[in-house]
């Protein structure tokens, strides 16, 4: 059976797909891929449905072999060297390598998450219904852990025949701020506290992993109703704020219910922008209503389903000058300050 | 529309969830008001719809927002949130087996000292009542149950201990608490269960669900070995005993 057998990877590497929803009443959080839309783009670009589990690299890259056929593989998210045999494939275009090929991917220059797709996907058994790894709690993955050398990864099938596949319209994130929806336990904040998180810069701290974002900057101030709640569900992008009034935003790997207050919840839209910034980046933060997000988020889904949309056989794909302008979405430049 | 329907707010969460909060407290009504709309919700499956998340007071939902649609889901939870039933339903009863005390339950004597208790009354009044199940949370199987005894509540402790093994039985507040895998805890500990309220690739994967009954067993240190041997062979160690 072909296989993928992984030769170096840095530590966070793990195998991620859309996440396991369904088990958060049980306590087992979603996990999943940290930037959907690049997990959704690598696996376009191999001919894969949006949700095939890919493996995720976190700001290292890594090295894998091929073993026994052929592999077609496409690379999305941080940008970062993709070579096969120490040969440049283009960014955005799948490649096929052959049995003994060493496939690396470099260090991401800017961004965090990478995702690197294989036609067809890994023929491994999903843990309650994802392979997604859930990271603290060992819930999915390969044996419940993060990617290391020696792990092999059997894949579903080998390369298929057919041309490459290649998106050559640009891509890239939005400037301005993370936008957020006030609550669910803004009400737990005083005005002057709501105020500091919308006037104020943060930077993203050294404690960034797939759990959440800890970020510096001024104290919010929690109203006379304090900073304990009894526990509730935490929805993914939500800002807690314990005692010492630095927020911290709960991602992929979160815990399912905590006990303190959540001021607001980016909107889903900007969380693949937001979890591509690094340790040091400075963010703003505005405040939108519910339904506003809902229009965001529309918009920028049908956007990137006009983006899929280009994808062609490589070679045949004009590139569009006017598209460099207005796709703006899914990898490149990272800048949230407002 | 944060005021519904009288006690229920419908907090937002961003584009991709609600929070459908019934109160403020950590009660059998509150809780059993949750699971109901909880049911309702599961049964309905509005489009959309992806999970639901009950806890003590209040039901995340979790929704795609490109499908949800938020007026039609707000003007159905106000309608049914003035006849919710706040009569808990029976659940699924376990009898759980704890060794308490000694290196299993290393609080047992100062929190029993405290409340001026020897050991074996605190175990006797920690293994009395029939706990209900209110909410899963946190991590995987971490069991948070409702009806400890109010005369042995206690604070939890100023310094979080930065580990404790797996299949704590321990209790923080008025909370009493099945632990799940290994994690730091603020909490007393008062004994250890063999049960593994999730293993996964086991069938049933979760022991119990929120709704369902927990009473306790003390048991003797003695069987610790073959029961943890049985339960990682995959047993459930623990007894169904109704219905």
């Amino acid at each position: 059976m072909t296989a993928l057998v992984v030769l170096a990877a840095g530590p966070a590497t793990s195998l991620q797909d859309l996440g396991r929803f369904g088990w958060q009443r049980f306590g087992v959080g979603p996990a999943g891929a940290m930037d959907r839309p690049a997990l959704a783009l690598a696996n376009a670009l191999v001919g894969n449905p949006a949700g095939v589990a890919a493996i995720e690299f976190a700001l290292a890259g890594g090295r894998l072999r091929v073993e026994e056929g052929a592999a077609r593989i496409a690379v999305a998210g941080a940008d970062s060297n993709l070579r096969i045999d120490g040969r440049f494939v283009t960014v955005l275009t799948s490649a096929t390598a052959h049995e003994g090929q060493t496939i690396e991917i470099g260090p991401a220059r800017t961004g965090v998450f990478s995702y690197l797709a294989v036609a067809g996907g890994l023929a491994l058994t999903p843990a309650l219904g994802s392979l997604s790894l859930h990271h603290r709690t060992g819930v999915g993955g390969l044996h419940g852990r993060s990617l290391r050398a020696g792990d092999r990864l059997p894949l579903a099938l080998s390369a298929p025949a057919g041309p490459e596949l290649a998106l050559s319209a640009a891509t890239g994130h939005s400037a301005g701020p993370i936008r957020v929806v006030l609550g669910p336990q803004d009400d737990h904040f005083t005005p002057a506290g709501i105020a500091t998180l919308l006037g104020s810069e943060y930077m993203i701290s050294e404690q960034a992993d797939r759990m959440g974002l800890r970020l510096n900057g001024p104290e919010l101030e929690h109203s006379a109703k304090g900073y304990n709640i009894v526990s509730d569900g935490i929805p993914t992008g939500a800002m807690q704020v314990p005692g010492n009034g630095l927020p911290l935003i709960l991602l992929a790997d979160r815990q399912t219910t905590g006990g303190y207050p959540k001021i607001a919840t980016v909107i889903s839209a900007d969380l693949p922008r937001l979890v591509q910034c690094r340790p040091g980046t400075r963010l703003r933060f505005a405040a939108v209503g519910r339904a506003e997000a809902v229009q965001i988020v529309k918009t920028a889904d049908a956007a990137f389903r006009a983006l899929l949309a280009k994808i062609r056989p490589a070679g045949l794909a004009g590139l569009d000058s006017s598209e460099l302008l207005s796709v703006n979405l899914v990898d490149g430049v990272i800048d949230a300050r407002g | 529309m944060r005021e519904p329907a009288p006690g229920v707010r419908l907090l937002p969460c961003g584009d991709a969830a609600v929070t459908v909060e019934f109160g403020a407290d950590i009660d059998p009504a509150t809780s059993a008001r949750v699971l109901a709309l909880d049911a309702i919700l599961r049964g309905e499956k509005p489009a959309g719809l992806i999970e639901t998340v009950p806890t003590y007071r209040s039901l995340m939902v979790q929704v795609d927002p490109l499908v949800f649609d938020y007026d039609a889901f707000t003007q159905r939870v106000t309608g049914l949130a003035r006849t919710l039933d706040a009569t808990p339903e029976p659940g699924r009863r376990w009898k759980v087996p704890v060794v308490y005390g000694g290196q299993f339950g290393i609080d047992l004597e100062a929190t029993a000292e405290r409340h001026g208790l020897s050991p074996k009354q605190l175990i006797d009044k920690h293994s009395a009542p029939v706990y209900r199940v209110y909410m899963i949370g946190f991590m995987p199987g971490f069991t948070y149950l409702g009806g400890l005894d109010p005369s042995i509540a206690t604070p939890r402790r100023a310094d979080p201990r930065p580990m404790t093994p797996a299949g704590i039985i321990s209790i923080g507040g008025i909370q009493a608490l099945i632990g799940g895998q290994a994690m730091p805890s603020g909490w007393h500990l008062l004994g250890r269960t063999p049960v593994r309220t999730f293993m996964a690739g086991r069938e049933p994967a979760f022991l119990t669900a929120a709704g369902d009954e927990v009473v306790f067993e003390p048991t003797d240190a003695a069987r610790w070995d073959a029961l943890d041997r049985a339960a990682e062979a995959g047993e459930l160690v623990a007894e169904l005993i109704s219905p």
